[in-house]
């Protein structure tokens, strides 16, 4: 070996100590990462990712413990590493950027000291750490960086904050990069920026990258090599493009199958699952880990352990059979139950609602002039950046906040009161939600049976035995069991609390649930079973969803109607696939373009630049020609543009004729259907 | 769609409920063991003490008045012969009957007051906010001063006014948590359900609360004993012949001056030692909690 690889890992197992017996997270790893390459991590939580990344630098938590292999970062060996060269290393050779960059700058100290701390501990001070960090954040393309110097962390935006935590972990010239779901919490439109960011770093800088992320398309967009962990084994390795175009591990390809891909509408089909679960940690592990998920093992598969089998070219599989892993059968079938199209009137219908909170004393529009129509069965799909009222809609349909005066909110041809506590108990349980996080939704002190009864006794009006044998029918709609009804919340992985907060919006029987990104914590195989769960149920029940995510794969399976919001008003409506396919506003345009996608190269693409204004202070005219990559001129600053009909029942709000929106529109490549 | 209940997991019924998991650490936290141990002793002195002291707490025995320690008097005898470590060991009965009582009644007061301030805030909350911290400002005995004169010292006084000067400062901690908790998603499910505000008070939101109510009231009781015994040393709290540790202090302090450090000290030795083994116990409990 001529050239030192920028990591290498050889046989490397991590164990936890939990209830004194140490359990394997990690088992026998090898890795290799050569100098500049990008290498991108995958697999669902509990894989052993995070781990890993810390292993590399030798952060595991104190009950994780290396128990063998070893971990060679630039040639050296950091087993052998203490005390002071380990802190050399880390401070030298390697940087890693997390998740929250909330949480990774320090919230009382300005930007400027986080910056120039990390040079003077590298001998420099003064005025020359500050011009270094200067021309830190002038690389990670923030425009002003002395001003951004002074500032604290929680004065930037999420993407500017990542933008410094980028800069912060490159101020070392790190010779390894490691990167845990960086830009997991970010719109899509600041992802596509931050993804860009470190494209354009990767050229101008020499470091590797270890990318980890649960996000196969960021990887796919990222990385030049990619292996799939699973149990804490690497189970596929290749390049990107092999790996996920031909796929040779039944894992993989059952992972790329969960995902909604090339405009998959849950009326083509369910969406694929992986049945079973992850084995515990530290699980006993005869044959292949995957083996009880997999519907193409056999007996040889559990009872003799796969080796990695090299499938040349690079590639290596752990399954006995890499070559039949593509002919995988489907675990969840595909049919949907049939549905009769309907054309019932309106079960929702909102008309002028605004909502105007103050703000330092100024007006701050967080919802204007919002209208819009929602059949029984249908789905209407919310979607724009985090500022854009989305969730403030949905609050203003459930009657958690109060509207402004003169908006209104039908259902069902009745008027609904715009605070809860005046509307009527139909109008209570006929309004409900699945919020996103499972874990603030659902009481954590009360058991699974006492959440749904007690959710059955109010908005079901039930009791005793007739609310009993409803539990019973509401719980295995959400395809639960008994088992679960006897526990507490923490008990349940987050798909199966997910589930039981569906359960509790459905106890009523509802005619409008919320949705607001309820798969957004998940991971991709249970959010397949969480979005099939939410079609079969609204095709039974003629349910109509609000959904709001930020994941516009998902919003499409799911959606026959798509609202995009930016800053409270409706930029473009209409139904899903005519949003979608286009022509389309230039602000749903931009969204589009920013997420990584799976299916295919590189189109041209649409940038947004800077931040969502704040809706404080709005731009005049139209209110996002700040950002607009199709601005016309001076009539776009000075009119705010009427929602205009594009087509019957797709409304646009943009200066720019329709005709010449598809004209402008069309050399992008239409998408794939 | 049955093809699908393969695919739902088992609830993780092996995984310790959070209570049992707080009980682990502590059993494994050596403050707190020596904290339950010291105060162990004093709850078994107390209930039983009677029964294995040499000599009768409230006998007096004019012609051994003053002896210092001996083998027949441990801890000596005070002005009018009583034996000292009979007394000293009997005297935890009354401080570990009106302290407790005390925190009680602060937990009771405040936690509801806690609540529902928290709960609705606006303007309640302003109000009554200020209204306590008014009352905070003043000092303990100040008010029991008050008290005592408007209804006479009785050991109910001293419960009641330790436990409603106690009762804002719970009030405050419990407003604290539950303002964190009503932000909560489930407490916006619970108002899509159209339940009541005392439901949602005390079903929903107190249980989540109940840790830090548990903290606050162990480091309470650590107050109520100091402020028990320093209300019985000045003669407002536990009234003769209890053999009450401030009650003894504040009949023999006089003493010191003459070298008779026995009469003073043991009793002395014994509130700190109450004092500090709650003040483990708290701290044991908070680390459980916050681990």
């Amino acid at each position: 070996m001529t050239e030192k690889n920028a990591l290498e890992l050889r046989d490397l197992s991590v164990a936890y100590r939990v209830g004194g017996r140490n359990r394997a997270v990690l088992r026998n790893v090898n890795l290799t990462i050569g100098r500049g390459e990008a290498y991108g991590l995958v697999g669902e939580s509990g894989c052993g990712k995070s781990t890993a990344a810390l292993a590399v630098v030798r952060y595991l938590p104190r009950n994780g413990s290396i128990t063998g292999g070893s971990i060679a970062l630039d040639g050296q060996d950091v087993m052998k590493l203490d005390g002071e060269a380990l802190r050399r290393a880390r401070a030298e050779s390697v940087s890693m950027v997390y998740q929250d960059p909330g949480k990774a700058l320090n919230p009382s100290l300005r930007i400027g000291r986080q910056l120039t701390e990390i040079f003077e501990l590298a001998g420099i001070t003064g005025q020359a750490a500050s011009d270094k960090a200067i021309a830190m954040l002038n690389l990670v393309r923030i425009s002003d960086p002395a001003s951004v110097m002074q500032r604290y962390p929680h004065q930037l935006s999420g993407g500017m904050q990542q933008r410094v935590a980028i800069a912060m972990a490159l101020a070392n010239d790190p010779s390894m990069l490691i990167l845990d779901e960086p830009t997991t919490g970010l719109d899509a439109t600041v992802e596509a920026e931050v993804l860009d960011l470190i494209a354009q770093l990767r050229r101008e800088l020499s470091a590797s990258i270890l990318f980890i992320s649960h996000n196969l398309a960021v990887v796919s967009k990222m990385c030049d090599r990619v292996g799939v962990l699973y149990a804490g084994m690497l189970v596929e390795e290749g390049s990107t493009k092999d790996v996920f175009n031909d796929p040779r591990h039944p894992y993989t390809v059952a992972l790329l199958r969960c995902l909604p891909r090339g405009g998959q509408r849950k009326d083509q089909g369910r969406l694929d699952t992986i049945p079973g679960f992850l084995p515990g940690i530290g699980a006993n592990i005869v044959g292949c880990a995957f083996a009880d998920r997999c519907a193409l093992a056999t007996e040889r598969c559990r009872s003799e352990p796969p080796p990695l089998y090299d499938l040349g070219g690079g590639r290596l599989s752990r399954c006995h059979y890499h070559d039949k892993a593509q002919s995988l059968p489907r675990a969840t079938p595909a049919e949907i139950p049939a549905t009769a199209p309907k054309q019932a009137p309106p079960v929702l219908q909102v008309e002028g609602l605004n909502k105007t909170y103050a703000s330092h004393g100024r007006p701050l529009r967080a919802v204007k002039d919002v209208s819009v129509s929602l059949r029984p069965g249908e789905t209407l799909g919310l979607v724009g950046e985090s500022g854009s009222g989305k969730t403030t809609f949905a609050r203003l349909l459930l009657g958690l906040v109060p509207p402004d005066e003169g908006g209104s909110i039908e259902l069902e041809g009745k008027q609904l009161a715009p605070r809860l506590a005046s509307r009527s108990e139909d109008q209570v349980k006929a309004v409900q939600i699945v919020f996103q996080n499972p874990d603030s939704a659902l009481n954590r002190s009360h058991s699974i049976r006492h959440i749904l009864s007690r959710a059955l006794k109010r908005l079901g009006g039930l009791t005793g035995k007739t609310l009993d044998t409803r539990l019973e029918e509401l719980v295995r709609s959400v395809r639960l069991t008994d088992r679960h009804l006897a526990v507490k919340p923490r008990q349940l992985s987050g798909g199966l609390k997910q589930r039981v907060a569906i359960a509790r919006a459905f106890a009523g029987d509802p005619r409008i649930v919320v949705c607001d990104e309820p798969t957004s914590a998940l991971d991709v195989s249970v959010q397949a079973a969480i979005l099939n769960l939410l079609a079969d149920l609204q095709s039974k029940q003629d349910v109509s969803y609000i959904f709001i995510s930020h994941d516009l794969g998902v919003v499409r399976y799911l959606s026959d109607k798509i609202a995009v919001l930016y800053l409270g008003r409706i930029m473009e409506f209409g139904p899903s696939e005519a949003v979608f396919s286009g022509p389309h506003h230039p602000y749903t345009e931009a969204l589009l373009s920013a997420v990584p996608k799976l299916d295919r190269a590189e189109s041209s693409r649409i940038r947004l630049d800077g931040e969502i204004p704040s809706a404080a202070n709005p731009p005049t005219g139209c209110v996002f020609h700040t950002r607009c990559p199709r601005k016309i001129g001076a009539i776009c600053e000075t009119q705010e543009p009427e929602l205009a009909e594009a087509e019957p029942g797709h409304t646009i709000r943009c200066h720019i004729p329709f005709a010449e929106l598809a004209r402008l529109q069309k050399p992008k490549a239409v998408e794939p259907a | 769609m049955s093809a699908t209940d393969a695919s739902i997991p088992a609830p993780d019924t092996a995984r310790r409920s959070p209570w049992s998991e707080v009980l682990y650490s502590l059993l494994r936290s050596g403050t707190f063991l020596t904290g339950l141990g010291i105060v162990l002793f004093w709850i078994i002195c107390a209930l039983f003490g009677e029964h294995f002291v040499p000599y009768d707490p409230l006998v007096d025995d004019i012609i051994n008045a003053l002896a210092p320690p001996s083998a027949e008097h441990w801890f000596g005898t005070d002005q009018i012969g009583r034996d000292v470590f009979s007394r000293v060991i009997v005297g935890s009965r009354d401080i570990l009957t009106v302290a407790p009582l005390a925190t009680i009644l602060a937990t009771i007061a405040g936690t509801a007051l806690g609540l529902l301030i928290g709960y609705f805030r606006g303007i309640v909350d302003d109000i009554v906010s200020r209204v306590l911290e008014a009352f905070m400002a003043i000092p303990v005995v100040i008010i029991a001063l008050l008290a005592i004169v408007a209804l006479g010292t009785s050991k109910i006084t001293v419960i009641v006014v330790i436990g409603l000067s106690f009762a804002p400062i719970i009030a405050r901690t419990v407003r604290s948590a539950v303002l964190a908790e009503r932000e909560l998603d489930y407490v916006a499910a619970a108002k899509l359900r159209h339940e009541g505000a005392l439901h949602t008070m005390f079903v929903e939101i107190l249980p989540n609360v109940i840790p830090p109510i548990l903290v606050e009231t162990t480091v309470r009781l650590g107050y109520a004993i100091f402020a028990v015994a320093t209300l019985s040393f000045m003669g407002f709290g536990i009234q003769p012949p209890s053999p009450d540790w401030g009650l003894s202090i504040s009949s023999n302090y006089g003493m010191i001056g003459g070298g008779f450090w026995w009469t003073v000290l043991f009793d002395a030795l014994a509130i700190a030692s109450l004092v500090i083994g709650v003040n483990l116990v708290a701290d044991g409990v908070h680390g459980a909690f916050n681990d």
